[in-house]
């Protein structure tokens, strides 16, 4: 297949391989962002090919993993109530809250429905004017312009049975959060190639800069993430520190303009809460004023719900890049994705996940080695 | 009613009366009787139904036979490549030729919801008919109900089948052994992209077509060639990834794979990458893996590459000499990973 077999091409993976080897002397711990990579990482067995010096660490980036638990308990209460028809992308109805999962509300006879865009839960709204349609609004920048524009859609054409429980959040802020955490150990950053095919990447140039690490944008096949960790690995052995583009083939400096004029006229930037880490300044998208009308946690009076995270999970260490999986004691034993304590657990993109899936054999041996060994705590 | 009138492609129930199925369809009485003398019967025509007896009485041979039974439920009901009446005979035809079974009887247990189209229904009948007569195996009885409007999804259908297994013949995961082939019979996840696709909500155009197939005649020439088959397993839900992962398990045998040596079409590799699914566990009716003999193993390959059922097929891997029961994959770029089983379904990602 075009544009996915030659970047899984097993010779091209080699040769950038060895050219990783050829180059690294010091050691270095890169961060890659996106939850899309992560799960390419541990599935391709990527790192497995590195040197001994060049450490991934895994980011925050996976949409599911850093929706806050009282959202989701939020969506809960929405979706069980008669009138309403929940839509949501599939991966967030086996995500956990307080006490059960959007799967369980379907179960108990709420209206839930897999959507595969909010344009389609749009088109329920229209095709249903006596029942409250909710679209489950979460996701980075990639998912924003949809989002943006199933509002924007709504208002044109008078649909007032639509609403959106929004989610959004954005990356440039996590990467200044963990940067500036006194734990940090990351000192490059693949950065998420399809959130910056929508943004651009010049609000990373600032970050490069103030922080002195070197950014690569990076798309998510092995070879595109073997040449973004060559890239991040060539700055940091010669000193250098600026923002590159890996993934040319779909992201240019300004992004993608139209769908960047959607999502401001629509979203306005709020703070955020993310799942595990807390709350970020002006770290995701909120409603305006504008369209106030069409946010679901007004509509249905849930703003003031809280949640406390179970005790025992330390996926916020893990978002943050602190911690890996294997270092948590509930790790493959008390939490697995039957019974996830943490999304982390539950997403395809989870860090946690991904390495239940793929790697537990050798975690199972190696966790008293590697427990604590390279953590901060 | 004349033969030629019963086959014909229109629906023989008098459809100025009842163009849909009602409650007393299954009720036992006039509309019930009228609904299999002038629906099943003329379909599945054979002398076991014929008979009218409370179940079907036939000889049996010697030997070992195997039994097994599936309930089908899938919407939408028509989908490109088959619908749930092809589907529920050849699945359960598979599951016989599985077991190394020449699959001779079929039980069909239909649930309609009352409401059902009664065209549809014919149009589901004739299309069991047809895979059946494909297949080799008589509809050689069955049962009706009728559930009230609401209560289901518009028809169910549950077959058993019994077929009967040549002396000699050993197949199962305990015969498993280190150093047998992987043989797998094509590419994979078409039925479950077909499926995706035909279903409301998923607007993305292909031409892609379900795989399902029915897969004795292909088995039973394996056997019949003398190669030494040890296991089969047909990949229906849960795909390669779950039927590889359950031998492994019941076999206590670890298993290798590769995964250059997958197929997957084109148009579910798109798909799958649109939608953020793996082909290791998308659904497929008409696809099987072998675990041979590695002695017969290029043999088999070639055997399985002659029938139209297996034109696609690979060796893609073996039967691991260690203790540990795990399915490990080399990657693409040269690593390897475990393939676990998925906890509940796929589920259409966020990004």
């Amino acid at each position: 297949m075009k544009f996915i077999d030659e970047y899984r091409d097993g010779e091209a993976a080699r040769k950038l391989t060895d050219a990783i080897h050829r180059i690294t002397t010091g050691n270095w711990t890169l961060m890659e962002v996106c939850g899309g990579q992560t799960h390419a990482i541990v599935k391709f067995g990527i790192d497995e090919l590195l040197p001994d010096g060049v450490e991934l660490v895994h980011g925050p980036g996976c949409p599911v993993c850093v929706t806050p638990l009282e959202l989701i308990d939020k969506a809960i209460a929405i979706a069980a109530r008669p009138e309403v028809i929940f839509c949501s992308f599939g991966d967030m109805l086996r995500v956990p809250g307080s006490e059960k999962d959007l799967f369980m509300v379907k179960a108990a006879g709420g209206d839930v429905r897999i959507v595969y865009s909010p344009l389609d839960a749009v088109r329920i709204a229209r095709e249903n004017p006596d029942r409250e349609v909710v679209f489950f609004a979460v996701g980075f920048e990639t998912t924003a312009p949809a989002n943006a524009m199933a509002v924007w859609q709504a208002k044109q054409l008078g649909i007032t049975n639509f609403s959106i429980l929004v989610s959004h959040v954005l990356v440039p802020p996590a990467i200044e959060a963990i940067l500036s955490s006194p734990q940090n150990r990351v000192q490059a950053f693949l950065a998420a190639g399809h959130v910056c095919t929508i943004m651009g990447y010049t609000e990373y140039e600032p970050l490069a800069k103030k922080y002195k690490v070197p950014i690569v944008v990076t798309g998510f096949e092995p070879v595109d993430i073997l040449q973004g960790v060559y890239m991040c690995v060539k700055q940091l052995e010669e000193g250098r520190c600026e923002v590159e583009n890996q993934y040319a083939r779909s992201v240019r400096k300004e992004g993608n303009v139209p769908a960047r004029t959607r999502i401001e006229e629509v979203f306005r930037i709020v703070p955020r809460k993310w799942r595990g880490v807390g709350e970020i300044a002006e770290s995701g998208l909120g409603l305006t004023d504008e369209y106030a009308e069409y946010d679901a946690e007004q509509k249905f009076n849930v703003a003031e719900y809280t949640a406390e995270e179970p005790e025992e999970c330390i996926a916020g260490l893990v978002l943050q890049g602190i911690k890996k999986p294997a270092e948590c004691p509930a790790f493959a034993t008390k939490c697995t994705p039957e019974h996830p304590f943490g999304a982390t657990m539950v997403s395809n993109e989870g860090a946690c996940a991904a390495y239940y899936r793929y790697r537990r054999d050798s975690i199972g041996e190696g966790r008293s080695a590697s427990a604590g060994g390279k953590s901060y705590e | 009613m004349s033969e030629q009138a019963t086959m014909a492609a229109a629906c023989p129930i008098p459809i100025s009366q009842y163009p849909q199925v009602m409650l007393a369809h299954g009720g036992g009485g006039k509309l019930m009787h009228q609904l299999i003398e002038q629906m099943f019967v003329p379909a599945f025509r054979n002398p076991l139904l014929a008979s009218r007896h409370d179940g079907a009485v036939f000889r049996v041979a010697e030997g070992k036979m195997a039994f097994t039974t599936d309930s089908y439920v899938v919407k939408p009901l028509f989908f490109p490549g088959g619908d749930i009446g092809s589907l529920a005979v050849n699945g359960t035809v598979n599951d016989l030729a599985m077991c190394g079974a020449r699959p001779l009887y079929l039980s069909a247990g239909f649930i309609l919801e009352e409401g059902f189209e009664m065209e549809t229904l014919w149009r589901i009948v004739n299309s069991m008919k047809n895979a059946a007569s494909d297949a080799g195996v008589l509809l050689a009885t069955g049962d009706t109900k009728v559930v009230d409007k609401g209560k289901g999804d518009g028809i169910f259908i549950n077959t058993a089948g019994v077929g009967v297994i040549a002396d000699g013949v050993e197949i199962g995961p305990e015969r498993v052994s280190p150093g047998d082939a992987v043989i797998l019979s094509g590419d994979l996840g078409r039925h479950g992209i077909a499926i995706m696709a035909a279903r409301e909500g998923l607007e993305f155009e292909t031409t892609l077509e379900s795989d399902c197939a029915p897969l004795a005649d292909l088995v039973l020439k394996l056997i019949d060639e003398g190669i030494r088959v040890n296991c089969l397993r047909d990949l229906t839900r849960g795909g390669l990834a779950s039927a590889l992962i359950e031998i492994a398990e019941a076999s206590d045998h670890g298993i290798r794979i590769s995964e250059r040596e997958i197929k997957v079409k084109e148009d579910v590799r798109g798909a799958c990458e649109i939608l953020g699914f793996d082909p290791m566990y998308l659904a497929n009716e008409g696809r099987f893996v072998a675990f041979v003999d590695k002695r017969d193993a290029d043999r088999a390959l070639e055997l399985i590459r002659s029938d139209p059922a297996g034109e696609g097929a690979s060796i893609i891997g073996n039967v691991a000499s260690d203790a540990n029961a795990r399915v490990v994959m080399e990657s693409r770029i040269g690593a390897d990973r475990i393939v676990d089983m998925f906890s509940g379904e796929q589920l259409p990602r966020i990004c």
